[in-house]
């Protein structure tokens, strides 16, 4: 039964990881999205009205102002609402993993945003007087800051997730908590939620080491 | 022909005009101060002139680059993007605050411009920065950060940073304006010798003794026009307009 616990678990993994690999770059879309100044002037007053950037706060406020797990089942349900088509049991984990990176980009493009805002306008200006070109500043100059800016509120994020890998129980997507709640159901042994809390506990604390090691990296510096 | 030349610069923001019809034009090897109360538009002519804002009418020329020009609506018309780029190899800019690069070191903040913008060979930039380490004084702070340096220290790389682009003019805002009285001296005393050696520079400062010892002319600014320009020493020691002379007699109060 440990064996079917560990089976489980790596699926967490997988989650987890293609979550990251997914809502990462994702998440500097949206921000990028989110910040575009893209517009035109309307009505007497002349406000400003930016479509590109109004989609994309809607978008972050639906994603962040909803419960995960009715995303879950919207992901999960759609090609059936939408197409017709019959939900085979392999998409249980694909909508898992779709849902999560629409979700946590979400959340990291909010922080990428003000990341990228608590950049004092000097440093663009320094830049840009040296000649670099928007790309080249932003790739050597802003991101760098950027990234030892975020670091804290990333390494907050990424506990979460590890710990949120447990609602695509909902979907029926066989993960770790999926695997302990059916072993202690079908055979009352407890010590199977025991197993995977102390995993869930373990993969946080790996978590939270790495992300401590990354700031203690970015820390030959402070501006 | 000048190395920069301003002719009739308009620049608002939205009612407020800041620059009102001004003219400026800087000679190679000159060295140009200006003085005035804050608030009359010497941080906005500087960012004009650095292309860090844009003016609404006059022109704009670097050497043979005209960098903008009216059309015949009488509009400002900027050139094209590799005409801007074009532009600003020629000048470089001091910022009161530095705006040094915290996540590079001393030596990479000199030197990552000059080989990734311009291209230039590695080899040779590190010889130039180099050299310009041991000019400023922070020899032996090559790798360290900002965050590890003095303001005046700071300011030095600032301006190490901005020489080794070999621009054909410096432009100084306020660049003791966020340091004590000690560290002002050493950023002062670069400057100085940057000017012995003709280096073309515009220097907006409230060190009125510093600017009547280094720059050639004085340029004195306020709502936005220059009311009095003239030699130094005379713009300073013996100004002609009222308004020039209460801000000097303010200035020599405090
Ligand atoms: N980005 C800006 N937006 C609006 N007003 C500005 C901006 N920058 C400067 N100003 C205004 O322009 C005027 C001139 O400012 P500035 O050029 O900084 O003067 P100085 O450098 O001589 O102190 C001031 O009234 C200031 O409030
Ligand atoms: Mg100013």
């Amino acid at each position: 039964m440990m064996g079917m616990l560990g089976d489980g678990f790596v699926v967490t993994l997988q989650i987890f990881g293609l979550t990251l690999l997914g809502a990462i770059p994702l998440g500097l879309v949206i921000a990028f999205l989110r910040m575009n100044k893209w517009g035109f002037h309307v009505g007497k007053k002349k406000r400003k009205i930016r479509p590109i950037s109004l989609i994309t706060q809607f978008y972050i406020s639906v994603m962040r102002g909803t419960p995960l797990m009715l995303q879950l089942f919207v992901v999960y349900f759609a090609p059936f609402y939408i197409f017709g088509q019959s939900l085979s049991d392999g998409w249980r984990f694909a909508a898992t993993v779709v849902a999560f990176i629409l979700n946590y980009a979400a959340y990291f493009a909010e922080i990428y945003r003000s990341g990228m805002q608590s950049i004092p306008r000097g440093q663009h200006e320094a830049a840009d007087v040296l000649g670099y070109t928007k790309a080249q500043s932003f790739g050597s100059i802003i991101l760098p800051q950027v990234i030892k800016r975020i670091v804290p509120p990333m390494t907050n994020e990424i506990v979460t997730l590890v710990k949120d890998t447990s609602l695509a129980f909902a979907i029926g997507c066989v993960e770790m908590f999926t695997v302990a709640r059916s072993i202690v159901a079908s055979s009352r042994l407890m010590w199977a939620f025991l197993a995977a809390a102390i995993l869930y506990y373990v993969f946080n604390l790996v978590v939270t080491l790495v992300m401590n090691f990354v700031e203690r990296k970015l820390a030959y510096y402070h501006d | 022909m000048p190395v920069v030349s301003l002719e009739h610069i308009h620049k608002s923001f939205g009612d407020n005009e800041v620059l009102r019809d001004i003219s400026l034009s800087v000679d190679k090897g000159e060295v140009v101060g200006i003085i005035g109360a804050s608030g009359g538009g010497k941080s906005t002519l500087l960012r004009c002139a650095t292309l860090l804002e844009t003016f609404e009418k006059g022109k704009l020329t670097y050497d043979d680059v005209v960098v903008a020009q009216n059309n015949e609506a009488g509009d400002a018309v900027y050139g094209s993007k590799a005409v801007l780029k074009q532009a600003k190899q020629k000048f470089g800019l001091v910022f009161q605050n530095f705006n040094l690069f915290p996540n590079f070191t001393v030596l990479k903040n000199i030197t990552h411009a000059p080989i990734h913008v311009q291209k230039r060979d590695e080899g040779e930039v590190m010889e130039q920065a180099a050299e310009l380490i041991g000019k400023m004084g922070l020899t032996g702070k090559e790798n360290m950060v900002p965050c590890e340096l003095s303001g005046g220290q700071q300011q030095r790389v600032a301006i190490a940073r901005a020489l080794c682009m070999n621009p054909q003019i410096l432009f100084f805002d306020e660049p003791t304006s966020a340091l004590d009285p000690l560290l002002t001296q050493e950023v002062l005393k670069v400057i100085r010798e940057l000017a012995e050696e003709h280096m073309t520079m515009v220097i907006v400062t409230h060190e009125m003794a510093f600017a009547r010892d280094v720059a050639d002319r004085i340029v004195f600014m306020a709502g936005g026009t220059i009311v009095e320009e003239g030699p130094a020493e005379q713009v300073i020691n013996n100004p002609q307009n009222d308004i020039t002379k209460a801000f000097l007699n303010k200035v020599n109060q405090d």
